[in-house]
Order: C-alpha cells, then structure tokens, then sequence
C-alpha cells in the first residue's frame, strides 16, 4: 500500500463501487446506529412521507464514504468530515464513492468527497481534512 | 417555534465505545478493518487499541435537552460535520452531550422551513474534548404544523 502522503494535488484516491444497494443493507444499519426511522426500511412508510421507495439513511452514505481513508489510518485520522446530504439514494442504486486531494497544509491533507449514483449524480459531498501524525 | 431554545444542551451521559458496537457498525457500512474489529491487530497499531470508524458517534446516547423533543420522522437531515481531535479507542468511556448551537426560519419553494442546528460533543473523563459533530436538521411546514398541535 502506498501512503497517502505521496498523492500529488489533483489526484484522486482509488474509488470505491458498491455493490446495488439491498434492503439488508439498511436494515443492518438502523440496527447498528440505532436509526429506526421507518422511511429507511418499510415500504408503506416511505409511501405514506410521499417517496416512491425506501431510502438509505444519509449516514449510512456517510459512514461508506469514510472507508476510501481507512487503510491509511496508521499514518494519520480524518479530523474533518463535512457532509451535505443532496440527493436520495434508493434500492438497488449503485453508489461510487470518490476522493480527490485538493490542497496541502502543514501535516493536513484536504480532499473534496462525494458519493456518485449510477447516473452520475452526487448523493452526498463534501470535504475530509486528514491530519498526519508526527 | 425553536428560537428559545438556542443555547440549551443535555446533561453529559455516559457511554462506552463497545467492541460488539464498534463490530456491528463497521460491518453496516461496509468497512471491516483490521484496525477497528481485530484485536490483535489493533494492540499492534500505533493506538495500542482498536479504534471507531469516524461516524460511529452516531450510536451515542447524548441525553434530553429539556422541553425539546423532535420527532424521529418526517425531518430532513441537510449536513452533518464531525471534527476530531483523535480517533476514538474501543474500551474507553466518552461522555456525551448534545446542544442547540442556532435556530432559523427560511421561507422557500417547499414553504417555510426551520432550521435546527445541534451540536454533539464527546470528551475524556477530565472533560477534554475528543470530538464534536454538528447535525443541521431541517423541519418542513407539515412536519412543524404537526408538533404545534
């Protein structure tokens, strides 16, 4: 694995495509975050708060968007994560997760994130500062 | 509707970064790391422990903030911002809090909407800061005229 010290401004971290977005998926979720909100996994609720379907929790969106910086965690930590949620993600969506580094500080590295459905829509973006350690 | 509650926070409670918890939410989204759900692996990590992925305060209990209540459906999540000064440890105990930083009003397309911003906070047992993570919750003219009534 390379560090992540060695990215030049511009580039991108490898990205991540997951694979179609299952009910499973958030119904694991609303039990490990504890989020119950039923438009994320009952049907009849999702219609009743006028959505054609069941829709992800932001969060979970989120909490998947994070993994693109887990493997470089010894060299550093995600010290700011900034999310604006932009878009609904639905059953069955394909959902990319990208990163690009766009500004060096001192021991900070500063990337813009998004999260990309299959037509190419940001669901999620924002900014991640990772912080070095020294 | 809210503009008096700016400034009020919950009373600090008491929480464990649980390793069953760390387990469940690591493999919810997706990210089963060595580092958050190996033992062994995280005694050899540079933490001399296993660590949380950075949106598991989410899990948190955070208490009550009197006389305020939101419901649990029917709001919009608009942005979530967590600042960290060190990952959180799987063992350690973080004692947890929530208060309201703004509250406004925005008339717009979608009629008028309120705007909650609350704020989260973790720290040590010598009250030192670990993280705080900031939600922006956004209440829709049919959600709020429900909790009017």
């Amino acid at each position: 694995m390379t560090s992540i010290f060695d990215l030049q401004i511009g580039d991108s971290l490898e990205e991540i495509t997951l694979h179609p977005v299952s009910r499973i998926d958030l119904i694991k979720y609303a039990g490990a975050s504890g989020d119950f909100n039923p438009i994320h996994t009952i049907d009849a609720e999702a219609s009743k708060a006028g959505l054609p379907g069941i829709i992800a929790h932001g969060m979970w969106t989120m909490g998947n968007l994070a993994k693109l910086f887990t493997p470089y965690l010894e060299e550093g930590f995600i010290q700011d994560y900034k999310i604006r949620f932009a878009g609904m993600v639905f059953l069955e969506d394909v959902i990319t997760l990208k990163g690009k580094l766009q500004k060096e500080r001192e021991g900070l590295l500063d990337f813009t994130v998004a999260a990309v459905n299959q037509d190419g829509k940001e669901v999620i973006n924002g900014a991640i500062t990772f912080k070095k350690y020294v | 509707m809210f503009k008096d509650i700016i400034g009020k926070r919950s009373e600090k409670v008491k929480n464990t970064v649980e390793r069953g918890a760390v387990k469940k939410f690591a493999e919810a989204i997706g990210d089963v790391h060595p580092i958050y759900v190996d033992e062994e692996y995280g005694k050899q990590s540079r933490y001399e422990q296993n660590i949380a992925p950075p949106t598991f305060p989410r899990v948190f209990d955070y208490g009550e903030i009197e006389d305020f209540n939101l419901p649990n459906v029917g709001l919009i999540h608009g942005e979530q911002i967590y600042h960290y000064k060190r990952p959180l440890l799987v063992g350690e105990e973080v004692y947890c809090y929530t208060e309201v930083l703004d509250y406004y009003e925005k008339t717009g397309k979608m009629g008028l909407l309120s705007f909650v911003i609350l704020q989260g906070s973790g720290e040590d047992k010598d009250g030192k800061i670990i993280y705080t993570e900031r939600q922006s919750v956004i209440i829709t003219e049919t959600v709020r005229k429900e909790l009017v009534r």
